[in-house]
């Protein structure tokens, strides 16, 4: 008929296919999307992640058909969830255990990044649609987190928006604004209720194709982080360390599904507060504005974050003010700015050394908290090593990543514990190496002596 | 380097325990009966009796005591009240705004009390309320007559005395003092008699070793009754952790069947993987 496409396939298929490019789509991001055979134990957690998006999103949609948004009610209809709604246990269990495992998933998932230099060029984008998920994902959980209305959730969220307030001049206002009333109250449950149901899910699930728009152009990186694009080409012109990703990736990612699933299984079914860090003891006092918990403390999965906001005293500020005056000095002195820049960065870094001793060191510890996760956006560009993998980087830059990876289960630790002098001083500490392994990456990581990067992946048969 | 840092890190682990030992009264670890059914029958039975006419229960329906073996005949017959139907809420005639005049604090609901009284990697609720009901004592000098040696100062009453019998609590502290510019250990017995009125008795230690301790002493005069007294206590506790989520013996049950489908799962996808893999070199 006049005006329709020729296409291959026929039958409904084919019809489909002359209206709308469902082969064309399925051939480029499943069957002829040539991924690298030598992905390894790493490469799970990427499709693990979208896995748990949708337990969440289906869960979530089964949970909001029986939770009540209401100050009043809302801490019961969890608890009717819980013992009424046939299958309520399982699906709410599934949801707060999923929220947890989202984490993760992901942590593991950009840790992978990190390793194997994902985010390198021509990755920028892949890894800040990436950043970009991992921030909604923090909005998403925060903002659940108020909706069974305990005792934690109350005053985390209170905790949380008031430091807002730290900001200078707006502060009060824009706390305020964010709460809706002067304390936490039922018109925050109800806008925290639509930003979780509605507006976070819409940009986050928009993210996601983003994320995965942008990596299937650029292709996949691997273990090796040599490009199988450049590498030798069979007669169709597919790279021949390349490999279809359904169904090879398909069924190799299943396998990674059933692992996973005995993990989240094992948690939903035996363990699901998972002694108190994945659903919190306390949070299973209804929440009441005029009793404040003697310890708060945000779920496990923002720990590492908090710790480095609490880590920020006015005594430390001297500390963070003599860094920065240094940086200022190297900068200058060292560092190879052109022209006017040369001037204008170091007296900005000075300008900041000044300002972190008169601002009041709360607002810093705001700045450092969302520092701490901006900071992760800028990680193309402040790595200039000459390999990309892990595995071809001198050998002392494995144990910089390792002492990395500690400070940051370290502070996690610390954030769930309430405070005390010793543990400040370590997550000082820890604050100091967090920032120092970025700030400083642009330095080491061209420092050392870079093993040669093979021309093409190693892969051995199975 | 690495060696401060591992430093650093056995330090804080040290201290992580240090502060978890500080808080508090140390409590008992209660009995697992979580999957007796006469146990869980006869708490159900008490906490009905002695805790519902205070206490709420607001998630909790009568009905579904049945999951514990009790039929609903059985239910109305010995757990409801008159004016209750089977399908009700156990909820309580007193206000919470009476309950705050009446006791100072308005007594809370249990539904999921167990659960909000766990700890992390801690005791469980079940073993606070474990210990929490078997640590009363009389007190003259508190507005109920009685005080509590895991919550001081507690609103509520013994509600159980009757069942407990009578204790004599003794509150025993190890410290160090100043006596005339030199410091020496000091041993001083707080007692409480089984009316409540006190009395302290303080013994200098020659040769103390092992620093500070303080313990809690609970004397029955009649041991039987007090150890049947246990018994029960256990029963209601075992109840309340129960309580806190009725379905949890079911979910473990189903647990178990879904994890052996999930390793089933696991190993026909691992060898469909190899199938597909066997060829790519």
């Amino acid at each position: 008929m006049a005006g329709e496409k020729t296409v291959e396939t026929t039958g409904l298929l084919g019809w489909i296919d002359r209206r709308f490019p469902l082969t064309k789509l399925f051939k480029e991001h499943m069957s002829e999307y040539y991924a690298p055979k030598n992905f390894n134990f790493w490469y799970f957690f990427g499709s693990l992640a979208l896995l748990v998006l949708v337990i969440q999103i289906v869960t979530g949609i089964f949970l909001v058909m029986n939770y009540k948004p209401d100050g009043n009610l809302a801490f019961e209809s969890v608890e009717y969830i819980m013992r009424e709604v046939p299958w309520g246990w399982l699906i709410r269990y599934m949801h707060s255990t999923g929220a947890s495992m989202f984490f993760v998933v992901v942590y593991l998932h950009m840790l992978r990044g990190l390793f194997y230099g994902s985010y390198r060029k021509p990755r920028e984008l892949v890894w800040i649609f990436g950043m970009a998920i991992f921030l909604c994902l923090m909005g998403e959980a925060f903002m659940g987190y108020l909706l069974p209305w305990g005792q934690m959730s109350y005053w985390g969220a209170q905790v949380i928006v008031n430091l807002f307030s730290a900001i200078p001049f707006i502060g009060p206002e824009l706390s305020l604004w964010i709460r809706g009333d002067y304390v936490v109250s039922d018109a925050t449950l109800n806008r925290f209720f639509a930003f979780h149901v509605i507006a976070i899910p819409l940009v986050l699930i928009g993210l996601v194709v983003a994320h995965i728009i942008a990596l299937h152009e650029v292709g996949s990186n691997n273990p090796d982080g040599v490009e199988i694009k450049q590498g030798p080409k069979d007669g169709k012109g597919r790279p021949i360390d390349g490999i279809p990703f359904h169904p090879y990736y398909s069924v190799h990612d299943l396998m990674g599904v059933a692992g996973f699933l005995i993990v989240f299984a094992a948690i939903v079914f035996f363990a699901p507060e998972m002694g108190g860090y994945f659903l919190e003891f306390n949070n299973f006092i209804p929440a009441d504005s005029l009793k404040t918990p003697p310890h708060i403390a945000p779920v496990w999965y923002f720990t590492p974050f908090y710790s480095m906001l609490r880590a920020i005293t006015s005594d430390f500020t001297w500390v963070l003010a003599g860094a920065t005056v240094i940086a200022a000095i190297a900068l200058f002195l060292k560092g190879n700015l052109r022209g006017i820049w040369r001037i204008v960065v170091p007296v900005a870094l000075l300008v900041v050394a000044v300002l972190l001793r008169t601002i009041d060191a709360k607002f810093w510890g705001v700045v450092a908290m969302g520092g701490s996760v901006v900071i992760l956006f800028f990680l193309p560009w402040l790595d200039h090593s000459p390999v990309r993998s892990i595995r071809y980087r001198p050998t002392w830059h494995k144990y910089l990543y390792a002492v990395f990876i500690v400070t940051f289960l370290v502070l996690g630790y610390l954030g769930t514990q309430p405070p005390n002098p010793t543990f400040n001083l370590m997550s000082q500490i820890g604050t100091l190496i967090y920032f120092g392994f970025f700030l400083l990456m642009p330095v080491w990581s061209r420092i050392g002596t870079f093993k040669p990067v093979p021309e093409r992946i190693r892969f051995s048969a199975h | 380097m690495i060696k401060k840092l591992l430093g650093v890190l056995a330090l804080s682990l040290t201290c992580s325990v240090a502060v978890a030992a500080e808080g508090g009264y140390k409590l008992d670890h209660a009995p697992n009966r979580i999957n007796n059914m006469a146990s869980l029958q006869n708490g159900a039975k008490l906490f009905v009796n002695y805790c519902l006419s205070c206490h709420s229960a607001n998630s909790m329906r009568y009905n579904k005591l049945t999951d514990l073996g009790l039929s609903e005949d059985e239910i109305k017959n010995n757990l409801l009240f008159t004016t209750d139907k089977i399908g009700d809420l156990m909820h309580v005639a007193m206000t919470r705004a009476d309950g705050k005049k009446w006791f100072g604090a308005a007594p809370p609901d249990l539904s999921v009390i167990a659960r909000a009284k766990s700890t992390n990697v801690g005791p469980s609720g079940v073993d606070y309320i474990y210990t929490f009901l078997r640590t009363f004592y009389r007190d003259t000098s508190k507005k109920t007559g009685w005080d509590n040696a895991v919550f001081p100062s507690v609103a509520m009453p013994n509600v159980l005395w009757q069942m407990q019998g009578p204790v004599t609590h003794s509150h025993i502290v190890v410290h160090e003092v100043e006596k005339d510019g030199a410091r020496q250990w000091e041993r001083s017995t707080l007692t409480y008699d089984p009316q409540g009125y006190s009395s302290v008795k303080t013994e200098t230690l020659q040769n103390h070793r092992g620093g500070e301790s303080e313990r809690h002493t609970f004397e029955a005069a009649n041991p039987a009754q007090a150890s049947a007294y246990d018994n029960n206590v256990a029963d209601l506790a075992n109840f309340l952790g129960w309580m806190a989520e009725p379905d949890q013996l079911f979910r473990k049950k189903l647990g178990v069947i879904v994890l052996l489908f999930l390793g089933l799962f696991l190993v026909v996808s691992w060898r469909l993987n190899a199938a597909y893999w066997k060829h790519v070199k």
